[in-house]
């Protein structure tokens, strides 16, 4: 049989003797390539350095040259019981972001403290970091003991200073343990030769005794759906919803619900490739769906089951956010957020409080710097699911993107309720805004008109284009003021810093801001968008206030609860189709007959 | 769920991941039992289908079974084959076979450079023509800016660093002590523009892991693994000047297996069969950080 696997990281701060402690663990594991611990001492007699565990582990020349870790490194090796998996992460403050990394892949952490030093700045932040990355087991290591003569006196002083620090982050380890890991002291079993006063269990006993990560099967279903695919080659016809299970189980005939669209299914099929048919599957598992139902969901939506708690749906939400970026988090500046299988824009909405992570001292500031830990309110532009982290933790935390990169990392506290970031901004917009002596009522006069934003939407390769193009001549002809707005305008000009055409919510959100100033002087603005779906319908209509919106859908309708003004077929040739909208442009009194 | 499925669930969310995210995605496949292990991957992750093209750098300097075997499958999975080359170098006979220079440089010249600019599109590219069932002159010229790569933590010092999802700028140059941080399943997935990203599925998997897979899942792997009667087999494979089989007498996945948890290779290095990487200190980190896989 296989054996079970562990990741374990070693955290503390610098030169608290984490790498020695991974050297000095590889050969007494009797773990080390045959040959490398002579080549090391090899080595450090040719350079007149005095050999050091530490350069075991030490691969990289950046790092030797500098003396501390970079970056976590991880090395392996096994007991009886399991496979070991050693992420060593560094201890500089300037390296919190790889301490980070290193942490959050681990099931437990091993925590160094420097007998002689003391409790240090570090060690209280990573004490503090492991509980809000989610780990719950920790060891705490109390290290160097050969450097205070094995005095019991003085480990105890440590142990009960950073007790009473723990106590105050509601943390409890599971042991402290006194060691000297260059010599080896307390590290495997029966290596305690120095400190007879200590009975407690070795390093590697009470590794052996973690408990591996309980199963989240239990919880409710929360899938965050990461694809949907259709490959359509040899005849293949599946459309397959994919993701990963973080917690719960989900068969076959299941009633699903996805989140924030609210579009209900049930399971037809678990997919898979070289594997048995299966009829049921739980968390943990990369996998697959086939429904029932033809269902128009997007990437992103998380998939839970009808009979269960589902997930919050909001578009703010308190969370608590420890921030690695090069730049403060602040207000009014747009960020991009990843929950779950979710991407969407995220602003800071408030901060509450900033905590000192090391310190825990609190203060009130208006941004948050690097490696600070603080209570803040966010609010998206478009509703997403969450759970509350302390309820489903996979769910409930996300991490923030400044500038292509990974900027902060929080866990969601509670979901408010509030008017939307939109309902917000135009409110002020519209409040703000210099009216014009002419009003919207000489304006529709004037114009035969009343302003009006169409858009025509439906799948892509529908003839959309071809329509809005011939509807603004038709009534270019027809002596209307129309205007026709491509796309591909937008990306051309206004909006030439969105930065990948995938950053569609953006787009919607500049279409709509722009269609406000259109209909605003009484002009009906003509634009296609494929796929609109109903929340972003919801986004072009409040931007668009106080004028209206007329939706038409060519082709198949991906929309769940919008009602379309008009639905055109696929193949209705063009002149019929603006016939038709025509005349629901004169029934809802868009176009205006002369009167005189 | 055991620990294989574990590996495999997290390769497939990777797969997914960077799928989803990078418009021009390419996959390495070296023929070596890693990067198969990562197509086989890929197929669990999209359903039985590969829909990214895969590419190998051929040194012309391979074992000659690993491209027989390389279009043999390509052929019967109906892949998207792509390979590159550095005819510059090979025209010039500039290679360590030819006697010119040493075994690191040629790794620089016929592997680095090659992968570098088949990468960047700047270099042609053949392509499997399914039809005519060979290569021929691809026309998709784009710079690949997601690069999956089947390198394990395990292998080796400077590999034990890397991320899931790893930035190289435009020269391809890894910056090790500034990488992005990764945490709760999310990683980089935004970059800016002219840089491209590696990502590595297999970072977590051992060794042993990888044969225990190949073993579960029956891979149909090159058979230069086994030993076929001389008492030899590769351990590891790459070009036949520098590469060499190991003593072993391991007929199948089985006895290798076996061989990995308690025999003799349970404590020497997996790389110990190839000659670049003993000519210096960090052979294969400078390697690495100037863009070898």
């Amino acid at each position: 049989m296989p054996l079970e696997q562990m990741n374990i990281v070693i955290v503390g701060h610098v030169d608290h003797g984490k790498s020695t402690l991974i050297g000095r663990l590889l050969a007494d594991t009797g773990s080390l390539p045959e040959g490398k611990l002579e080549q090391v001492r090899e080595m450090c007699k040719r350079s007149a350095k005095p050999f050091e565990y530490a350069f075991l582990l030490d691969a990289l020349k950046d790092e030797q040259s500098q003396g501390i870790t970079i970056d976590t490194a991880r090395s392996f090796f096994n007991t009886e019981k399991r496979h070991y998996i050693i992420i060593d992460a560094p201890g500089h403050i300037e390296f919190l972001k790889n301490m980070i990394t290193g942490a959050a892949r681990a099931e437990a952490a091993l925590l160094l403290i420097d007998v002689k030093e003391g409790v240090q700045e570090n060690s209280r932040r990573h004490g503090f970091m492991m509980s809000f990355l989610g780990i719950k087991q920790i060891i705490v290591l109390v290290n160097k003991m050969d450097l205070v003569h094995y005095s019991q006196k003085a480990y105890d002083h440590v142990v009960s200073e950073y007790t009473a620090f723990l106590k105050e982050i509601n943390l409890e380890p599971l042991a402290f343990v006194p060691i000297a890991a260059r010599e080896g002291q307390n590290l495997i079993p029966y290596s305690n030769t120095e400190m007879s006063w200590y009975k407690g269990q070795s390093i590697l006993e009470l590794m052996d005794g973690l408990e591996k990560e309980k199963s989240q099967s239990f919880q409710p279903l929360r899938f965050p759906v990461q694809d949907i695919y259709k490959f359509t080659e040899e005849g293949d016809d599946r459309r397959i919803v994919v993701g990963t299970i973080e917690t719960g189980s989900v068969s076959v005939g299941d009633e699903v619900v996805f989140y924030p669209s609210q579009k209900k299914s049930v399971i037809k099929t678990i997919e898979g490739f070289n594997l048995p048919s299966q009829k049921k599957i739980e968390s943990g598992f990369a996998t697959g769906f086939t429904l029932e139902t033809q269902l128009y969901i997007k990437p992103g939506e998380l998939m839970c089951k009808a009979t269960e708690t589902r997930a919050l749906v909001g578009a703010t939400f308190r969370a608590n956010i420890f921030w690695m970026g090069k730049n403060p988090l602040i207000k009014n500046k747009r960020y991009k957020l990843k929950l779950g299988s979710a991407r969407t824009s995220v602003y800071l909405k408030e901060i509450v409080s900033v905590l000192n992570a090391a310190e825990l001292t609190q203060e009130n500031k208006p941004e948050v710097e690097r490696h600070e830990v603080a209570e803040c309110i966010f609010q998206t532009l478009k509703p997403v699911a969450f759970d509350i982290s302390s309820q489903i933790e996979a769910t409930g935390r996300f991490v923030v993107i400044d500038d292509y990169e990974i900027a902060g990392g929080g866990i969601i506290t509670d979901c408010i309720e509030t008017e939307s970031l939109l309902t917000d901004y135009v409110k002020s917009r519209e409040f703000s805004w210099e009216r014009s002596d002419i009003s919207p009522f000489k304006r529709t006069e004037k114009f035969g008109q009343k302003p009006q934003f169409i858009v025509i939407t439906g799948p892509r390769r529908v003839g959309k284009l071809a329509l809005a193009k011939a509807l603004e001549a038709e009534l270019f002809l027809a002596n209307k003021s129309v205007y026709f707005l491509g796309i591909s305008n937008l990306l051309a000009g206004l909006g030439s810093d969105v930065r990948v055409a995938e950053d569609r919510e953006e787009h919607i959100r500049r279409l709509g801001e722009m269609s406000h100033l259109f209909t605003d002087a009484g002009l009906l603005l003509i634009s296609t968008i494929s796929d609109l779906d109903d929340n972003e319908v919801k986004i072009l209509k409040t931007l668009n206030a106080p004028n209206d919106l007329l939706v038409i859908n060519v082709g198949e309708s991906h929309f769940y609860e919008f009602p379309v003004d008009c639905l055109i077929e696929k193949d209705l040739p063009i002149y019929q189709a603006i016939q038709k909208i025509k005349e629901l442009l004169y029934k809802k009194d868009i176009l205006i007959e002369y009167y005189l | 769920m055991n620990h294989l499925d574990k590996l495999e669930s997290q390769s497939i969310y990777i797969l997914r991941e960077a799928y989803r995210e990078f418009k021009s995605l390419c996959m390495l496949w070296s023929i070596g039992k890693d990067s198969t292990v990562l197509l086989w991957l890929a197929r669990k992750a999209f359903l039985g289908h590969v829909p990214l093209p895969l590419v190998h750098i051929d040194t012309h300097y391979k074992i000659p079974a690993m491209i027989a075997y390389r279009d043999k499958i390509a052929l019967e999975w109906k892949l998207n084959m792509v390979y590159g080359e550095n005819k510059q170098a090979l025209d010039a006979k500039n290679t360590f076979p030819d006697g010119k220079i040493d075994r690191l440089s040629c790794c620089k010249l016929l592997k680095s450079e090659a992968l570098k600019h088949t990468l960047a599109g700047d270099w042609p590219r053949y392509r499997l023509d399914h039809g005519q069932g060979h290569y021929v002159l691809d026309t998709y010229t784009e710079p690949y800016t997601g690069v999956i790569v089947g390198a394990r933590a395990d292998e080796e010092g400077s590999r034990s660093k890397e991320r899931y999802f790893s930035p190289r700028d435009k020269q391809s140059d890894w910056d090790v002590g500034d990488q992005p941080p990764e945490l709760w399943n999310q990683y980089k997935t935004d970059f800016a523009p002219g840089t491209h990203i590696r990502i590595h599925p297999l970072l977590d998997w051992t060794e042993l892991n990888i044969w225990e897979y190949i073993e579960r899942e029956n891979i149909p792997i090159i058979d230069l693994y086994f030993d076929k009667g001389e008492g030899k087999r590769y351990r590891s494979l790459g070009c036949y000047p520098c590469t060499f089989p190991v003593e072993s007498s391991s007929k199948n996945v089985q006895e290798i297996i076996e061989e990995l948890r308690s025999g003799k290779f349970a404590n020497i290095a997996e790389r110990s069969g190839r000659a670049q990487d003993k000519e210096d200190g960090g052979g294969l980190e400078t390697l690495r950080r100037e863009g070898y896989m």
